[in-house]
C-alpha cells in the first residue's frame, strides 16, 4: 500500500500535499507558502531556535509535543504530526489575548529586537506545557537551543518564572484540544508507505520497519533521515541533494526503549530526550553530560541511532556507550548483525555498514553495580556546543585495585575511540593517585589530534589527560588528600 | 487604570518596548516578513574561496544555465559606482574585478525565481584564480609591509619618553584582543523594488537609512531623490547595520534595475558571517612608567588593527580606540597610535563600542600589570588612578562630570567586594584545581560621534484632526527601544497617553540626511529633534488658543489629555479638531544639533564628546585549572544613564551589554585558517552566551545621576557604555589564573579567554613563566 502524499495539522487546519521533496523544510513552507512569517529564520542550522515551532507525535497512543527546529525539520517527516506555530498562540480569552506565557515575556521586559522573540515564546511554551513548576536551572536547560543576543536572559528567565506562577495550563487551547488532535492524528496512521516527490527529488517513509528494510534494499544508496538535526544542515548549507530519502523518524518500532536481561535495547529512532529517562535511571553520573548534548529542540528531534550512524569522530554519545561496551544492531533485508559500536567506527568517514544496511538499535549493557562512570565533554561554550574533547570511563575496583578500566574519547582522532595505554596503566593498579597519573600520561601515546577552530592538538592533549585526573579527583578516595 | 496625573507613557516611565505585543505574537513584521510583491525575484551571492588572489577568468555560463536563473550580475553590469564604502575611499566593490581581497568576498550575484534556486546555481561558478602572497593578521600584514587602510591617528600629551625613563618601574608588554562577530539574530536583508523611471524603493534591515540611500543612487548611478530607503524595524544591528546592510541594498537594488522585477536578498547566515565586517580584533604593544604605590606616570602604546581589505569605519573606530585608551584614568604623560592595518580578510566595521572596548580593555591591561607587580589589589590601583575633574584626557579635553569615586564606593559596599575578595582569596589558598576570581572596573565612555557633523538630528510629527500623533524621527529600531524612548518624550511634551502616538517606520521620505543609528546617540539626537517638532506644534496651539479665547499665552498650559485654557480644561482632541479648523498647521520638523563639541584630527585636540556616560561591575568567576572551564558566578553592576527615559528599557541595555561583552571576553572566537579562511562561520562554530551562561546579576541605575550636560530631559547615552563593563569578567579570569603564581605574575590572559586560552595561561604561569 503506496500513500501519494502527506498529511498533517497546522495549527488548526488539515493539510494535505501531493508535492513535497526530499529537501522541502517546514520552516520555508510556513513561511513562504503559509505566510506564517512568525517563525523566523536565523541560522538555517538548528541552532539559534528563532525557528521553533511545536511539532505534536503520537507515540503508543500518546500525544506528545516537543519545541522543533522549523529550518531542519524536514516537511516529509512532519506525515501525521500536529504542528504549532506561535501565530496559534493565545490567552484562554481567546485569539487576540496573550497567552501567559506571552504575557509574562512583555511584562518582564524580555523582548528586545524581538526577532528570536517567537522561538522563544515557543520553546518557553513547551516548558510551560510539560513543566508547569520549573526550576530557574531547567528554564535555563529549555533555553539552550535558543540564541537571544539583546536582553542577556534576565528578563526570559524572569518571564518563565512569571508564566509558571500564572499557570492555566487547564485553560489553555492545545490542552484543551487534545483529545480530538490524538484521534485526528490516529486517524491518519494508515501504516502506508508514503512516496512524495518534488521533481526528482524523492522521499519515502517506509510503512513499518520490515518495509524500511525492503526499501533499503530498494534504494541501497537512499540517505536515511531520522531526526534530520544533521541531514538537515547537508540540505539547508552544502545544498545536497539527498534523494531518495528515507525517513525513519515516524516508525513506532524504531522509537521503543526496551529491557533485554542486564541490557537496555535502544531504537534507532529514540530521540536524545526520549532516552534521558533512561540515563537519568541507570546511568545517573551522565546525567549532566546528557543535559550538554545540544538544545532542547535538537535533543527532541535528534536520536542516539543517528549520532552514531553518521559516524562522526565527536558524537556525543559514543564515548559514552563504547565504554560500557554497546553494540549497534544492524539489519539488512531479513538479516541481522551485531557490531560492537567501537568496532562500528572504521576510520573518519567510514562505519562498517554495507549498502542495504541500517542501524535497527542500540544494545547497551547496564553496568555492573558499583562501576564507577564518568563522562565529560570540554567544548568553547559549556552548553549546546560541539565537543572538542570528549572522555567517558568506565571503571570497577575490586579490593582497592582496578579490575576493570574502559576509557573513550571524542575528538582525539577521526574516529571515537577507546585510549588502550590509558586503559592498560588503570587495569590492575591500585586505586589510587598514581595509576590515574600514570593513565593521565599514557593517553599521551594513545592519540595525535589535530588542531582545528574547536580546540588545539596541545589543549585536547593536555585536557585529554587532565579529565583522568579529574576524574579520581571526584572519587570519594581522593578527596581526604585534596582537602589537605 | 490611568494615572489620571501624568499620562501612562511620560517620560522616565518603565513601559515596555513598543512592539512587544507584536513581538511575542510573532506579528512583529522584518523586511522577509513582508508580503513580497508578486514576481519577486531572489537574489545570491558567488563568493570567492580564497584570501588573497587575481582573478584569471570568472565562467559564468553553467551559473545563467541552472534552474530558474534571471540574471547573473558582475562589474560590468554596474551602470554607477562599483562601490560601497561608507566613507567615500572608493575600496569597497559590490563585486571585486580583478583582485579577490578576502575569502567569502562577493564576485557576482545570481538573481533567479526562488532563493534556493539562486543559492544552487551561484555555486556553479567557474572561477580561475592566481594565489597572491596573504596578511590574516594585523601582525603579518606589518611584516609584509602592507599599508594603512586609512590615514592613523596619534594622541599625545606631556613628554612620554622622558616620563618613562624618570618613571621609578617601568613595565613592558604586548596583549591581543579578539575580534567580535555582531550574530545579530536577523540577517543581512534588503528588499528592492523599481518604481517609475529611475526610482526605487528599498525595505532594508539598517541602522543608517540614509546611508542606503546614498550608497544605491552612486551604484546605480542615479540622483539620491529616486532612492527611497525604509526600515520599520531590525532583528538586532549592535553596528554590524551602520554600513554593512550596503552590499545588500546594492545588490537587490541592481537586480531590481537589472530585471525590472523587485528583488530581495537575504544573506545565509555563513554567507552573512563570511561576508560582512566584525568587530576590529587588535595587537597591542605597551609600556608603562608607574611607582611603588601605583600610580601611573606614563602610558606609550601602539594599537594595530586587523581593519581587513578596505577602511569602512576603521578609521573612526580606530580613533575611538585611542579615544577609551585611558578608559577611567589619568596618564600624566601618555602617546597613543593607531596602526589601522590592510589585512586580507574581510573588512571590519562598526560593533557597540566601536574601538572603545578595546581601548578600554588597554587601560585595564595596564591597571593589572601595575596592580601585580605592586601586589595590590587592582581596585585600589584603580581609585589611585582615577581622573580628577579638570584633569586632561590624552586628547586634551578636560573631564567635567566625574562621577566614578561615587559609583565606584556604593558598588563596592553594595557587592561587599572587599569581603567576597577576601573569601576568593581564601578560597584559592586551598590549593585545589578549582579557582576563583574577582574584579570590580570601571567604566567612562565619551558620548558624541567623533566626526562632528554626524551629531545632528531630526524630526517629523503629525498630529491628525482625531488627535492622534505620527511621529517620525531619523533614529532607527533595532531592539533599543529607541522608539518607545522617542514617543515617551513625545507624550511627555504634549501631555498624552503614548497610546496615542504612533512611531512609523524610518524612511528616507520623511526625514532626510539622516545620521546612522550609532554610537548610543539614537535617543539624544532624536529625542531633541522630536521634542523641537513637538514645541513647534504646542506653540501654534498655545498662540492660536491664545489668541481665540482672548487670553494671555501664559495662560495656556498642556495637562494631562487636555489643554487648560485661562482655567478651562478642553479635551486634547477638541483643542486639535478646532485648530485644523482655524488653519492652524498641525505638522512640523524638528530638529537638533549637539553644541559644544569640537574635534581637529590633525592636532589631536578637541573636545570630541558633549559628556560622559559611566559605570561599574564587580564580577566573580571561577576557573577549573585542569580544563580552563569556567563559569561566571555573579555580577554586580551600578550604571550611569543620567535621568533615565525609561529605566526599564535602560536595564536592558545594561544587562544585555553587558552579557554580549562577556560573551566577546570569554567564549566568542574568530578562527581562520592558514589560507586566510574564516572557520568559525555560523553559530554551530561562533558560541554567543546562551541562557545558561548568564550569572547571578545585581543590577541597578545610578539614580541620583542626572546629566549635567542639557540633554534630553538630562539622560544619558546608554547603548553601548554596558559593554565594557563586562571587563570584569576578563579581570576576574585572570586573578583566578593568577592565583596559580600566588598572584606574583601578571596574567597577561588576552580575550576571548577560551578554556584553552585560560588552561595554557595557567600552564605558563605555573613553569613560572
Amino acid at each position: 500500500m503506496t500513500r501519494n502524499h502527506i498529511r498533517f495539522l497546522l495549527n488548526g487546519d488539515e493539510v494535505t500535499l501531493t508535492e513535497c521533496g526530499a529537501r522541502d523544510m517546514l520552516l520555508d513552507f510556513l513561511r513562504i507558502h503559509r505566510h506564517l512569517t512568525g517563525t523566523k529564520e536565523g541560522c538555517a542550522e538548528g541552532d539559534c531556535g528563532a525557528c521553533t515551532v511545536l511539532v505534536g507525535r503520537l507515540h503508543e497512543g500518546a500525544l506528545r509535543y516537543d519545541p522543533v527546529n522549523a529550518c531542519i525539520r524536514p516537511l516529509a517527516a512532519c506525515d501525521g504530526c500536529h504542528i504549532v506555530t506561535v501565530e496559534a498562540l493565545h490567552g484562554a480569552d481567546g485569539p487576540g489575548s496573550l497567552h501567559p506565557v506571552q504575557r509574562a515575556m512583555v511584562e518582564a521586559h524580555g523582548t528586545q529586537c524581538g526577532f528570536c522573540t517567537p522561538g522563544i515564546v515557543m520553546a518557553l511554551y513547551a516548558l510551560w506545557l510539560t513543566n508547569p513548576r520549573s526550576s530557574r536551572e531547567e528554564v535555563a536547560r529549555a533555553l539552550q537551543g535558543n540564541l537571544c543576543r539583546c536582553t542577556g536572559y534576565g528578563p526570559i528567565l524572569d518571564a518563565a518564572e512569571a508564566a509558571a506562577v500564572a499557570g492555566g495550563q487547564e485553560a489553555d487551547a492545545l490542552m484543551r484540544r487534545r483529545d480530538d488532535v490524538a484521534a485526528a492524528l490516529a486517524a491518519m496512521q494508515d501504516g502506508a508507505r508514503v512516496e512524495v516527490a518534488r521533481g526528482h527529488d524523492r522521499a519515502i517513509l517506509p510503512g513499518s520497519v520490515d518495509d524500511l528494510a525492503a526499501a533499503l534494499i530498494e534504494h541501497p544508496d537512499a540517505t536515511i533521515v531520522a531526526g534530520a538535526t544533521d541531514v538537515g544542515l547537508w540540505v539547508t548549507k552544502h545544498l545536497r541533494d539527498i534523494t531518495p530519502a528515507l525517513f525513519i523518524g515516524h516508525l513506532a518500532d524504531l522509537r521503543r526503549i526496551e529491557t533485554d536481561g542486564d541490557a537496555l535495547i535502544i531504537g534507532a529512532g529514540v530521540t536524545w530526550d526520549e532516552a534521558e529517562p533512561m540515563v537519568a535511571r541507570h546511568l545517573p553520573d551522565a546525567l549532566p553530560y546528557w543535559h550538554r548534548v545540544a538544545g532542547w529542540q535538537v535533543r527532541a528531534a535528534g536520536t542516539v541511532g543517528g549520532n552514531i550512524a553518521n559516524g562522526s569522530p565527536i558524537g556525543d554519545s559514543p564515548p559514552l556507550l563504547i565504554v560500557l561496551g554497546a553494540e549497534v544492531m544492524l539489519r539488512r533485508g531479513d538479516k541481522r548483525r551485531t557490531v560492537p559500536l567501537e568496532n562500528f567506527f572504521i576510520d573518519y568517514g567510514k562505519q562498517d555498514r554495507a549498502p542495504g544496511e541500517f542501524v535497527e538499535s542500540i544494545r547497551i549493557p547496564l553496568p555492573a553495580p558499583g562501576t564507577r562512570i564518568a563522562a565529560e565533554k570540554i567544548s568553547k561554550r559549556p552548553d549546546s556546543d560541539i565537543t572538542a574533547v570528549a572522555m567517558a570511563l568506565a571503571l570497577t575496583v575490586e579490593d582497592g585495585r582496578i579490575a576493570t578500566a574502559r576509557i573513550a574519547y571524542g575528538g582525539m582522532a577521526g574516529t571515537p575511540r577507546r585510549a588502550p595505554a590509558a586503559e592498560a596503566a588503570l587495569t590492575g593498579a591500585p586505586f589510587t593517585e598514581p595509576a590515574f597519573e600514570a593513565a593521565a600520561q599514557a593517553v599521551a601515546q594513545d592519540f595525535s589530534p589535530l588542531s582545528d577552530w574547536r580546540a588545539s592538538a596541545d589543549y585536547r592533549r593536555l585536557v585529554a589527560g587532565n579529565l583522568i585526573r579529574r576524574f579520581w579527583l571526584s572519587q570519594p578516595e581522593a578527596r581526604p588528600e585534596a582537602a589537605e | 487604570m490611568r494615572d489620571t496625573a501624568t499620562p501612562r507613557g511620560a517620560a522616565g516611565q518603565a513601559i515596555a518596548h513598543d512592539s512587544a505585543e507584536r513581538q511575542v505574537r510573532g506579528r512583529a513584521a522584518y523586511v522577509d516578513d513582508i508580503r513580497e510583491p508578486a514576481g519577486t525575484l531572489h537574489a545570491a551571492l558567488g563568493l570567492s574561496r580564497t584570501a588573497h588572489a587575481r582573478i584569471l577568468s570568472l565562467d559564468l555560463a553553467p551559473v545563467r544555465e541552472a534552474p530558474g536563473v534571471v540574471a547573473v550580475l558582475t562589474a560590468a553590469d554596474i551602470p554607477g559606482a562599483n562601490n560601497v564604502s561608507p566613507v567615500q575611499k572608493n575600496d569597497d566593490p559590490v563585486f571585486a574585478e580583478r583582485e579577490i581581497m578576502f575569502h567569502g568576498q562577493p564576485l557576482f550575484a545570481v538573481i533567479a525565481e526562488t532563493r534556493d534556486q539562486a543559492r544552487r546555481a551561484a555555486l556553479r561558478a567557474k572561477i580561475e584564480t592566481e594565489p597572491l602572497p596573504q596578511a590574516t593578521t594585523a601582525a603579518e600584514a606589518q611584516a609584509q609591509g602592507l599599508d594603512y587602510v586609512t590615514k592613523p591617528l596619534t594622541l599625545a600629551r606631556g613628554d612620554t619618553k622622558a616620563a618613562l625613563a624618570a618613571a621609578p618601574r617601568r613595565i613592558e608588554g604586548r596583549m591581543k584582543i579578539g575580534g567580535q562577530e555582531h550574530f545579530y539574530l536577523e540577517g543581512q536583508i534588503a528588499l528592492a523594488i523599481p518604481g517609475e523611471d529611475d526610482e526605487i524603493a528599498l525595505h532594508v534591515s539598517t541602522q543608517h537609512p540614509t546611508e542606503v540611500q546614498h550608497i544605491v543612487a552612486e551604484v546605480l548611478g542615479v540622483p539620491a531623490h529616486a532612492v527611497v530607503a525604509t526600515v520599520r524595524r531590525m532583528g538586532g544591528g549592535f553596528g554590524g547595520k551602520e554600513s554593512q546592510m550596503n552590499l545588500s541594498a546594492a545588490v537587490s537594488a541592481l537586480g531590481a534595475r537589472a530585471t525590472g522585477r523587485p528583488v530581495k536578498l537575504r544573506l545565509d547566515r555563513d554567507d552573512d558571517m563570511l561576508s560582512t565586517g566584525k568587530r576590529h580584533d587588535f595587537a597591542i604593544s605597551y609600556a608603562i612608567g608607574f611607582d611603588d604605590e601605583g600610580r601611573i606616570h606614563a602610558v606609550d602604546a601602539d594599537l594595530a588593527a586587523r581593519c581587513g581589505f578596505s577602511a569602512d569605519l576603521s578609521g573612526p573606530v580606530t580613533d575611538r580606540a585611542l579615544f577609551h585608551a585611558d578608559n577611567a584614568y589619568f596618564y600624566p604623560a601618555v602617546r597613543l597610535s593607531s596602526h589601522p592595518m590592510r589585512t586580507h580578510t574581510v573588512s571590519n566595521t562598526a560593533f557597540r563600542g566601536f574601538g572603545g572596548p578595546q581601548g578600554v580593555l588597554l587601560a585595564e591591561r595596564v591597571i593589572e600589570e601595575i596592580a601585580y607587580a605592586t601586589g595590590r589589589d587592582p581596585a585600589d590601583i584603580r581609585r589611585l588612578n582615577l581622573y580628577e575633574n579638570g584633569q586632561l584626557t590624552p586628547y586634551h579635553q578636560p573631564v567635567e562630570d566625574m562621577i566614578l569615586p561615587r559609583i565606584m564606593d556604593e558598588l563596592e559596599a553594595s557587592s561587599d567586594y572587599r569581603a567576597r575578595r577576601e573569601a576568593v582569596l581564601a578560597f584559592n589558598a586551598k590549593g585545589t584545581h578549582r579557582r576563583r576570581g574577582i574584579a570590580l572596573t570601571p567604566v567612562k565612555f565619551g558620548i558624541s560621534f567623533t566626526a562632528t557633523h554626524y551629531n545632528q538630528g531630526g524630526a517629523l510629527i503629525h498630529v491628525y484632526t482625531d488627535g492622534s500623533i505620527q511621529l517620525n524621527h531619523g533614529g532607527t529600531e533595532m531592539g533599543q527601544g529607541l522608539h518607545t524612548k522617542v514617543a515617551q518624550v513625545v507624550a511627555d511634551a504634549f501631555r498624552v497617553g503614548i497610546e496615542r502616538i504612533r512611531v512609523t517606520a524610518t524612511t528616507t521620505e520623511k526625514v532626510p540626511n539622516t545620521s546612522a543609528t550609532a554610537a548610543s546617540s539614537g535617543s539624544d539626537l532624536n529625542g531633541m529633534a522630536a521634542l523641537d517638532a513637538a514645541e513647534t506644534i504646542k506653540a501654534r496651539l498655545v498662540e492660536f488658543l491664545a489668541k481665540a479665547k482672548g487670553c494671555d499665552p501664559s495662560e495656556v498650559r498642556f495637562i494631562p489629555e487636555h489643554i487648560e485654557v485661562a482655567g478651562e480644561a478642553i479635551p486634547f482632541e477638541e483643542v486639535i479638531s478646532i485648530a485644523y479648523l482655524a488653519r492652524v498647521q498641525l505638522s512640523a520638523t524638528g530638529f537638533y544639533a549637539t553644541p559644544e563639541i569640537h574635534w581637529n584630527r590633525e592636532t589631536g585636540r578637541g573636545q570630541p564628546f558633549y559628556y560622559f556616560a559611566y559605570g561599574a561591575a564587580v564580577s566573580e568567576v571561577e576557573v577549573d585549572l585542569l580544563t580552563g572551564e569556567n563559569r561566571v558566578l555573579r555580577a554586580d553592576i551600578l550604571h550611569d544613564v543620567g535621568r533615565s527615559l525609561n529605566p526599564a528599557l535602560d536595564l536592558g541595555q545594561v544587562e544585555g551589554g553587558f552579557i554580549q561583552g562577556m560573551g566577546w571576553l570569554t567564549t566568542e572566537e574568530l578562527w581562520w585558517d592558514d589560507q586566510g579562511r574564516l572557520r568559525t562561520h555560523a553559530p554551530s562554530t561562533y558560541k554567543i552566551p546562551l541562557a545558561s551562561d548568564r550569572p547571578e546579576m545585581r543590577m541597578r541605575l545610578a539614580e541620583w545621576s542626572e546629566n549635567p550636560k542639557r540633554t534630553i530631559r538630562r539622560s544619558k547615552a546608554v547603548g553601548e557604555p554596558p559593554l565594557m563593563l563586562a571587563a570584569s569578567v576578563l579581570e576576574a579570569l585572570s586573578m583566578a589564573v593568577a592565583s596559580v603564581a600566588d598572584y606574583r605574575i601578571c596574567p597577561r590572559l588576552d580575550p576571548p579567554a577560551t578554556p584553552e586560552a585560560i588552561l595554557m595561561v595557567a600552564e605558563r604561569l605555573k613553569a613560572g613563566r
